[in-house]
């Protein structure tokens, strides 16, 4: 199943507790910083799911104030972020918490900062999470956002791991 | 269940000698001797990375019980390379979304000047 977006966002894993994501939007730094703290430019990006509306979208952009995503999908599944603003620096920088709704006790920092060179704004998003456990959690979250999406590759992992694996042990343990 | 399964591909893919034992699978199946060979390390040795593979349903052992070769499975794989692949595509798809937005207000920002 390839993407079907256009390739421009880089993801990468710089250790076994974070996620980086890079990306250089052509336009300037204090737009970017506009789509990325008003909610009313969140709300047109962020929830990008098919049938997801998004009814609760709530900045509170100073530091130690809270922020607030959450998405519906429409068999009535919901979504949601929340986090707080630890640090602001306006059009550059942002370091905030988040937690994912169904993992209260795993918080992740995220430090978002911008540059702009040549009227591009080099974008990054660093997650930090405690554990390699609750990251691996996290990028499994995202996964599960898109209920279509989740189905189609639950029938995918049941096909392959329906296939008779010749003289194979088609039960798999953890290994510590 | 999907997240314990890939904490064992992980793991098992986090030793080197066993990085090198799956590439050199991927390119066709070999007995414990022939992946011991490139290695500095005992047939035991390999033997027991070997182990760790097959637990994590990475690679399989063939019955022929004079050469047992070991072969790549690909399904365990797939997966940790559509792990990522699924949440940077839900990303890719909000930052191009962005995109249209801010065209739109550097559209609107020409029309009206900059105001701050």
């Amino acid at each position: 199943m390839a993407g079907k977006g256009s390739g421009k966002l880089k993801v990468t894993l710089p250790s076994d507790n974070e996620i980086l994501l890079a990306r250089v939007f052509d336009a300037p730094r204090h737009l970017v910083w506009e789509t990325i703290t008003k909610p009313e430019y969140v709300r047109r990006w962020f929830c990008c799911m098919d049938g997801f509306t998004m009814p609760v979208c709530e900045i509170d952009l100073r530091v130690g104030g809270k922020y607030r995503y959450l998405m519906l999908a429409s068999d009535g599944s919901e979504v949601g972020f929340h986090g707080e603003y630890k640090e602001i620096v306006a059009h550059q920088r942002i370091v905030h918490t988040e937690i994912f709704d169904p993992y209260p006790d795993s918080p992740a920092l995220c430090t978002v900062t911008l540059e702009e060179r040549d009227g591009k704004t080099y974008f990054q998003n660093l997650v930090q999470h405690t554990t390699k456990e609750a990251r691996d959690m996290h990028v499994q979250s995202g996964m599960e956002t898109g209920a279509d999406l989740a189905l189609d590759r639950v029938e995918s992992i049941a096909q392959s791991l329906g296939a008779p694996t010749r003289g194979g042990n088609s039960t798999v343990h953890a290994v510590r | 269940m999907q997240t314990e399964r890939l904490d064992a591909t992980f793991a098992a893919l986090a030793d080197p000698t066993r990085r090198a034992i799956v590439a050199r699978l991927a390119k066709g199946e070999a007995t414990v001797m022939e992946l011991a060979e490139p290695f500095e390390m005992s047939q035991p040795a390999i033997s027991k990375h070997l182990k760790v593979l097959e637990r994590a349903g990475l690679v399989s052992r063939g019955r022929d019980a004079q050469r047992r070769p070991c072969r790549l499975e690909a399904a365990p794989l797939r997966e940790v390379t559509d792990w990522l692949e699924r949440y940077r595509d839900l990303w890719d798809a909000r930052f191009d979304r962005l995109d249209n937005l801010l065209e739109e207000l550097k559209q609107k920002e020409k029309r009206h000047g900059r105001k701050r």
